[in-house]
């Protein structure tokens, strides 16, 4: 049995969440062999071989997959993947994209998200928010999945000395091209990978009221995440969602502030270690999901803690 | 251009989901259905293409029992102008969906085909992406801002890091986000008018699809349930707690 990981990476730099796809692909057991697609991408091909428990890393480094086209992706990745007995990728943006591609093309399912592998053919998901666990068992021969990073420990990134092999194989299906980006820099621990994240909502009222939580986030070396209602009232930009069907987010603190706690809120970040909500509704469901609440205007009770981190 | 939508029947997602005592599944009996929101964000903006004039006419395909008639009807009363039920009883898992839509689009030949991001009860953000595979089409999905143009439509896409816009030839596949824009109510005379729009019933047999489910649900459990933590009385204490108890600072 042999199992595919594609790695997550960025500009070169191996992608923490690649660390833990990795682990679930260890909990599966077998060979993981990881996969490196890209323009430019042999730095993080290095990085991956050093992965403790990779056996092997195959790197595809061409124009055509320089701006992860799902198109361009799928179609290699369905080539290289019919000889493996798993095929994984992390649940981001990208996984998401291309991968439900990749299962079409081999005829398989997907199984989405995975939190825990139960046997090399059985894993448990979330469902309906995150309001139900399912156990899924797939009778497919090539098993597709996604992995939820925050779900897996990470694998260690120091001790193996894979081999690092270069792939020939270049996939062009010319039907779809980049034409811009505009990705938000910041110099801040990104949300998925954070050990503390401070996230506002609508009770922000402004996007110039966010400065409140990055004071904060720069004392605690917090990431700083947001509720739907913030983004859609353009207090901040959507990569800041965290939720159902934004990012999922399980860190040691997450302290919540003027957010209300919809279901869909709770669904990405009720895995978190310990939850602060600061809210000025005394009934506010998010308190049914906090360690610490404090009932209080944010306006007064955020300074005032920013003070008292010294 | 023509515009394919695909829309799904689901739990209403002001709903808080039930998992059955007997954990085969979760709790549907008496529970209020709706169409799928980012299925909603779908058809709005294929009405908004119709509007613009870029869009001349809509149809809207569902999957499911024989009540999503009613999701079809609500598209209707949006401004689709035509709607398909494969009418099946059955589990249909992503790929069949995929291939059953795959059927319709070979039928209807559109030039878009825009679909939700995700369902919200099976969570599985895969539909759109295998149909686009198996179809061949290109597909920009998490969409929150499209322009067609010419024969190519310009897709700008919610990603981790930010957003990227992609060119697409078309016939071209189109996944929703949230931001995309923000879906109107039917009105009373649309929802009369509705009624008298045609809606073909179809299976996956005249389709000449065969389900083919490869995914066994062995159980359905409750998430490990959080308890209410304490409510602490000011900014000093909630720092005491966060550094001494908790020791998360
Ligand atoms: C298909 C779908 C997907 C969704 N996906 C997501 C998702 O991924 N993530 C997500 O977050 N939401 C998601 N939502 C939206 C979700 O249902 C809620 O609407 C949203 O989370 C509400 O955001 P909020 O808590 O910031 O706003 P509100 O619910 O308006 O709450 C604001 C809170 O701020 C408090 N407040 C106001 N002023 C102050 C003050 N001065 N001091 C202290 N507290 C104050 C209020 O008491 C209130 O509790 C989704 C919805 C749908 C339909
Ligand atoms: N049974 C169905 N009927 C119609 N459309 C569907 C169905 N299942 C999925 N879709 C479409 O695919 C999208 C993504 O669904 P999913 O891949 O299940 O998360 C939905 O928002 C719909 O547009």
């Amino acid at each position: 049995m042999s199992i595919l990981v594609i790695a997550d990476h960025e500009n070169g730099s191996l992608k923490a969440a690649t660390l833990n796809v990795v682990s679930a692909a260890k909990a599966i057991g077998g060979d993981v062999e990881v996969l490196v697609v890209g323009e430019n991408c042999g730095s993080a091909a290095e990085a991956a071989a050093k992965i403790e428990g990779v056996s092997k890393v195959l790197v595809a480094d061409n124009a055509a997959y320089g701006h992860q086209l799902a198109e361009n992706l799928a179609l290699l990745v369905a080539d290289l993947g019919k000889g493996y007995s798993h095929i994984l990728a992390s649940a981001g943006t990208t996984g998401k994209d291309f991968l439900p591609r990749v299962a079409a093309l081999l005829d398989v399912a997907q199984i989405s998200d995975i939190i825990s592998v139960e046997s090399a053919d059985s894993f448990k998901r979330p469902i309906y928010a995150g309001n139900a666990i399912a156990t899924v068992q797939s009778s497919d021969s090539i098993k597709v999945m996604t992995v939820r990073s925050t779900a897996f420990d990470a694998a260690a990134a120091e001790g193996g000395s894979a081999a690092v092999e270069s792939i020939d194989n270049v996939q062009d299906a010319g039907i779809s091209a980049f034409v811009s980006a505009e990705i938000a820099k910041s110099d801040r621990p990104e949300l998925t990978s954070a050990s503390i994240v401070v996230s506002g909502g609508r009770g922000m009222q402004n996007g110039e009221n966010f400065k409140m939580l990055e004071a904060i986030a720069d004392k605690l070396g917090a990431g700083v995440g947001a509720s739907r209602a913030a983004v859609d009232a353009g207090f901040v930009p959507n990569d800041m969602q965290v939720g159902q069907t934004g990012k999922i987010v399980a860190p040691n603190l997450y302290i919540a502030v003027g957010i209300s706690g919809a279901i869909q809120h709770l669904a990405g970040m009720s895995g978190s270690k310990v939850i602060v909500a600061i809210n000025k509704d005394e009934d506010a469901p998010i308190f049914q999901v906090a360690d610490y609440g404090l009932v209080a205007d944010l306006f007064e009770a955020v300074p005032e803690l920013e003070k008292a981190l010294g | 251009m023509k515009v394919l939508v695909a829309v799904k029947r689901v739990i209403d997602y002001n709903v808080k989901a039930r998992v059955k005592p007997d954990n085969t599944g979760v709790d549907l009996t008496n529970v209020k259905m709706a169409m799928n929101p980012f299925c909603e964000i779908a058809v709005e903006e294929a009405v908004r293409l119709k509007e613009k004039g870029v869009a001349s006419e809509i149809v809207v395909v569902s999957i499911g029992p024989k009540v999503a008639q009613e999701q079809i009807r609500t598209s209707l009363a949006l401004g689709a102008d035509r709607g398909i039920l494969i009418e099946t009883d059955e589990e249909v898992q992503s790929l069949d969906a995929a291939k059953l839509l795959k059927a319709v689009f070979e039928k209807e030949q559109p030039n878009l085909v825009i679909l939700g991001k995700q369902s919200i009860d099976s969570d599985n953000n895969q539909t759109g992406q295998m149909l686009a595979a198996l179809t061949g089409m290109p597909q920009g999905t998490f969409a929150s801002e499209v322009a067609v143009e010419g024969d190519k439509v310009n897709v700008t896409r919610e990603i981790d890091g930010g957003l990227v816009t992609v060119a697409l030839n078309t016939p071209a596949v189109i996944t929703t986000d949230l931001r995309l824009n923000e879906p109107r109510y039917a009105s009373l005379p649309n929802i009369m008018k509705a009624k008298k729009k045609p809606l073909e019933l179809t299976s996956p047999a005249d389709l000449g699809v065969e389900l083919k489910p490869s995914l066994t649900t062995l159980k359905v459990e409750e998430p490990a349930t959080r308890q209410a933590g304490i409510k602490v009385a000011d900014v000093a204490e909630l720092v005491d707690k966060l550094k001494n108890e908790a020791k998360v600072i």
